[in-house]
């Protein structure tokens, strides 16, 4: 039976090819023929070059010499042998063994060394221990961090908050959780280097603006509101966020911010704020740059802070409406990859919070101190004072640079060793000069605190007038 | 479809007498029908998803999720629909299974606090309920360190008392503490390296001296599954990724033939320097790096090699030195030995050690040491406290019982799981023990049967794992006992036969109930 068909099948083939017309025939002839060539012809990778024998390849192997995988460091590089703190780093500290007031450490409110602050630690370590040995997906949410998310939510009046174990790591995961390649990012150009690296890291449209200036702010956005009207579509899926910070680090300046709340509103710009020196610094209750201004929180998209300032703790916290601040639960990297905060930290942190909250004129009297010092530096021949005189911050720069940055760096550490030596603790303000995208002049950071009295204060002053005129004249 | 993986390997290679000890790793392939009905699954999910898209934006189903200001609504929206599309509609459903709160310290018994959803886990609401002594298998407490009582936890809260929590500096301005220094030294006397530099954060360690050590116009060979932070610490230095298999040396050796021989795509200038990152246990596949042979090539090609011991410090070798001891090899011939105190050290922070010219530049340029806050001194203490109870500096042997409780607890818990037919990844000797669960709707049922039965384990799925390849993480601790051991092994086998979780095709003859010996011999049943 199944021969019988196959037999009339082939009897049918055979058929339709007498009856075929020939250009037909002849065409798949060629086809066949084709065919059968490319079957049976070599293959070819393209991205091997087949004119390298094995022998060459093996002397190539053998030529190449690697660079060293680090370059020498100089043995006296400055920033090589670091200053050695024995104890606590409190208002009273130990530098390479001589006791000093503490102008150097960011510890606004004197937090560092309160009992209280202390013993909400303790408690914490008797109960948990010290690490979280794991991430906050699996297992390593505790109690305390929730409890922390919540009140600083409260503190700032927000809907919600987030932590993170380093403060480093929390601007520079947030900004990549929502700024993604193709979206345009309008930056200070004296951003702080976890802002840098943060924009780096989302691969975005980086827009530098004139520290401070908003006109040159407002200049690039219409610039983009032009390309904008150039292409709709793309400008429809395209994000665009300003990042600025509360008080910057690298100039003591403090941002403006209610033009960059209309600038926002005008050219539909999400704000993202970097308040890690004004949290707990400026505003009537210690709130930040906000409250100083007095500008409604909900209109900041996310405010971003680390808690290594003012709350004396380690680590660093997000905070805004839920929309915004829920995604970097997914999406955060420093969040999701990393271990969650030592427990015993955060309940120091929660503790310092409720410091903050029950002593509001903490931060009148920083104010106080900062002005004070503010004034009393001013008139040092040779340096100038870079900052607010509001902000805790300040940076002494020289007024006159010698021209080379190594002889400029040079002379600011021998300002620094001979108060130093005078017992006023002071250090230079250290950047990588190869990595910052605008890299600040050499400068000495002085920082004020409220545990500073009205006497070493102007003791620190006259102390680096003095040295200032024998180092620089 | 699926990874090409071979049959089920069982590499015991002497290879050229590299390895001085066998190195049995297996990764059994999936069985077809289970590829199968997890495509199918993930497709039913998939239509179901797009249903329920559609009835929210019909206005017919509630949407939970919070939404933008009516100010800012005609701004370029922030996130896009289909981003979110996953965790809407999959993440959501099993959501309960994670980021679980704890209120006791995560040793091998953990408090759990019990949450409640009323609305298919859009919300949780807290009863106020706290179940008590779940045995904690999701936890990185290799070594037990993770205790509140004892040596460390009393030396811990001398030094809290005496410095306080914060340090408010950074490393190169004045928050170089006399405790980091204390602490670096004897990082570099454990690890056999001339000199360490420790970090407050083990994520920043790789993402702010990966760019330090490499720029452009170098050459980064990174392995399939890196960590995160190895990933970012690459992108953000500039050079260039190539990426090899995982655990592959043959993918390796290619790679680094090829960058030799053809240099730079289309300037063909030489590389300026090739560097190799590796991890000692990869903690989602359960496997070991093959460090002979990647020393090997390194020293043939002339490579540099970075080590990430996250998970293998403390856990692997006969001292818990980590990979470098469990293979008998010189810490020298690794270029830069990185590792985190989060997991056998019950602490937190990052390290990095090797020769003294590495760690001066590091000191010199790294981002950490410039820009951010030194480890906190409460935390250091503890490092050392537990650095030294391993080392056996404190007098005791209990370091040492740590770690043989530890390769113990590997061994038995691997063999028994093979036994009962799980498909278990990974390498004989790793403490984390992949289990196989491959099908989307066995990762929430997994995790819940488990936490009825007081076991919290740890379930992961895309897009931590390939999609179809979804597992429940078991991470051992030299504080299990014997008993937490069978117990949750008793528990793990009733819910393997409830979900039908015994896929393998190649179980394990049982031993006789033997002591850990390595000189004991199989007898086979017939």
């Amino acid at each position: 039976m199944a021969t019988a068909a196959e037999q009339w099948v082939l009897v049918e083939m055979v058929q339709a090819l007498y009856e075929a017309p020939a250009y037909h025939l002849i065409l798949e002839g060629i086809l066949i023929l084709w065919i059968i060539r490319l079957l049976f012809s070599k293959t070819y990778k393209l991205q091997e070059r087949s004119d390298l024998t094995v022998k060459e390849k093996e002397e190539l192997i053998e030529e190449w010499q690697p660079e060293p995988l680090v370059p020498p460091v100089p043995k006296d590089h400055p920033a090589l042998n670091y200053n050695i703190v024995s104890g606590p780093p409190s208002h009273s500290i130990v530098v390479n063994g001589k006791k000093c007031v503490n102008f150097a450490s960011f510890n606004f409110l004197g937090l560092l060394d309160n009992p209280r602050v202390k013993a909400a630690a303790l408690a914490s370590l008797k109960k948990y221990g010290v690490g979280t040995c794991g991430p906050r997906g699996f297992y390593g949410t505790f109690d305390v961090h929730l409890d922390l998310e919540d009140r600083l939510a409260k503190f700032m009046k927000t809907e919600e908050a987030i932590i993170y174990s380093y403060g480093f790591a929390t601007i520079a995961s947030a900004i990549p959780a929502y700024s993604k390649r193709g979206d345009i990012v309008f930056a200070d150009r004296a951003a702080c280097f976890a802002i840098q690296k943060g924009l780096q890291a989302s691969r975005s449209d980086i827009k530098l603006f004139k520290h401070n200036d908003m006109a040159d702010l407002e200049r690039l956005l219409k610039e983009q509101e032009i390309e904008d009207q150039k292409n709709p579509r793309k400008a429809r899926v395209t994000r665009r966020f300003i990042v600025a910070e509360g008080l910057y680090v690298n100039t003591g300046a403090i941002c403006p911010l209610p033009e960059l709340v209309k600038l926002k509103y005008k050219y539909k710009a999400r704000i993202f704020l970097e308040e890690s020196l004004s949290f707990g610094v400026l505003g009537e209750h210690g709130r930040g740059v906000t409250e100083h201004f007095g500008i409604n929180i909900d209109d900041i998209d996310l405010i971003s802070a680390n808690m290594e300032n003012s709350l004396a703790s380690i680590g660093g916290f997000c905070c805004g409406r839920s929309f915004v601040i829920d995604h970097q639960r997914l999406s955060g990297q420093g969040y999701c990859f990393s271990a969650s905060l030592p427990p015993l930290l955060a309940a120091a942190a929660i503790e310092a919070l409720n410091i903050m909250e029950e002593n509001p004129g903490l931060f009148a009297v920083l104010k106080e101190k900062c002005k004070r010092i503010h004034k009393a530096l001013q008139g040092i021949s040779g340096l100038k004072v870079v900052g607010e005189s509001f902000s805790p911050a300040l940076h002494l720069q020289l007024e006159e640079s010698t021209g080379s940055r190594e002889k400029d760096i040079k002379l600011l550490q021998e300002i620094v060793n001979q108060c130093m030596s005078r017992s006023i603790a002071l250090t230079q303000a250290r950047y990588l000069e190869k990595e910052e995208k605008c890299l600040p002049p050499p400068s000495i950071r002085v920082v004020v605190t409220v545990e500073q009295t009205e006497e070493e204060l102007e003791r620190a002053a006259a102390t680096i007038k003095e040295v200032a005129q024998a180092v620089l004249l | 479809m699926t990874r090409p993986r071979p049959h089920t390997i069982h590499h015991v290679t002497q290879n050229g007498g590299l390895y001085k000890r066998p190195f049995n790793e297996a990764f059994e392939e999936t069985p077809m029908l289970v590829a199968v009905l997890t495509y199918v699954g993930y497709g039913v999910l998939t239509l179901f998803g797009y249903l329920r898209d559609f009835l929210r934006h019909l206005r017919i189903e509630k949407c939970h999720r919070a939404t933008e200001r009516e100010e800012q609504k005609d701004f370029v929206s922030l996130y896009q629909d289909f981003e979110n599309f996953y965790t809407r509609n999959l993440y959501m459903r099993i959501r309960d299974n994670w980021n679980r709160p704890i209120c006791s310290v995560p040793g091998a018994r953990v408090d759990i606090m019990e949450r409640q959803s009323h609305d298919y886990n859009w919300s949780f609401k807290y009863t106020g309920n706290i179940i008590k002594g779940v045995i904690n298998m999701g936890s990185y407490n290799y070594l037990g360190f993770a205790r509140n009582t004892g040596a460390c936890q009393e030396a811990a809260a001398r030094v809290l008392e005496q410095y306080g929590v914060g340090v408010c500096s950074t490393r190169q301005e004045i928050g170089n503490l006399d405790k980091h220094e204390e602490l670096e030294k004897l990082v570099a006397s454990f690890l056999g390296v001339e000199a360490a530099m420790t970090y407050g954060m083990g994520f920043a360690t790789n993402s702010m001296n990966i760019p330090a050590l490499v720029g452009k116009g170098c050459l980064i060979l990174s392995d399939e599954l890196n960590h995160a932070s190895l990933v970012l610490g690459a992108r953000l230095s500039g050079a260039t990724i190539r990426i090899f298999k995982h655990n592959n040396m043959q993918s390796l050796e290619k790679l680094l033939k090829d960058a030799i021989v053809y240099g730079q795509p289309r300037t063909r200038r030489p590389w300026k320097k090739i560097l190799i990152l590796v991890e000692g246990i990869y903690s989602m596949e359960g496997s070991i790096v093959r460090l002979p042979e990647v020393i090997a090539l390194k020293k043939k090609y002339k490579a540099y090699l970075y080590l990430d011991e996250a998970h293998s410090i403390g856990a692997l070798g006969p001292t818990g030195r980590g990979v470098v001891d469990y293979f008998g090899l010189d810490p020298e011939d690794v270029d830069v030995m990185m590792g985190t105190f989060t997991k056998s050290f019950g602490a937190s922070g990052g390290y990095i050690g090797g020769k003294k010219e590495l760690i001066d530049y590091l000191r010199t340029h790294s981002h950490s040491a410039v820009y951010a806050t030194s480890l906190s001194p409460p935390v250091v203490e503890q490092i050392v406290t537990s650095m030294k109870c391993i080392m056996g500096q404190d007098g005791t042997t209990l370091g040492k019982e740590c770690i043989q409780q530890l390769a113990e607890n590997t061994r038995y818990f691997r063999r028994r799981l093979k036994e009962m037919g799980f498909i278990i990844y990974g390498n004989e000797d790793s403490p984390v023990v992949p289990l196989m669960l491959y099908m989307p709707a066995k990762i929430g049922a997994f995790g819940r049967e488990m936490l009825k039965r007081n076991i919290g384990v740890v379930v992961v799925g895309f897009p931590a794992t390939p999609i179809i390849e979804s597992r429940a993480r078991f991470c051992l601790s030299a504080a299990h006992t014997r008993e937490i051991l069978d117990t949750a092994l008793k528990e793990i086998d009733e819910v393997g036969d409830l979900l039908q979780l015994k896929y393998s095709r190649h179980r394990l003859v049982p031993l006789l109930d033997r002591p850990f010996d390595e000189t004991t011999y199989e007898e086979t049943e017939d």
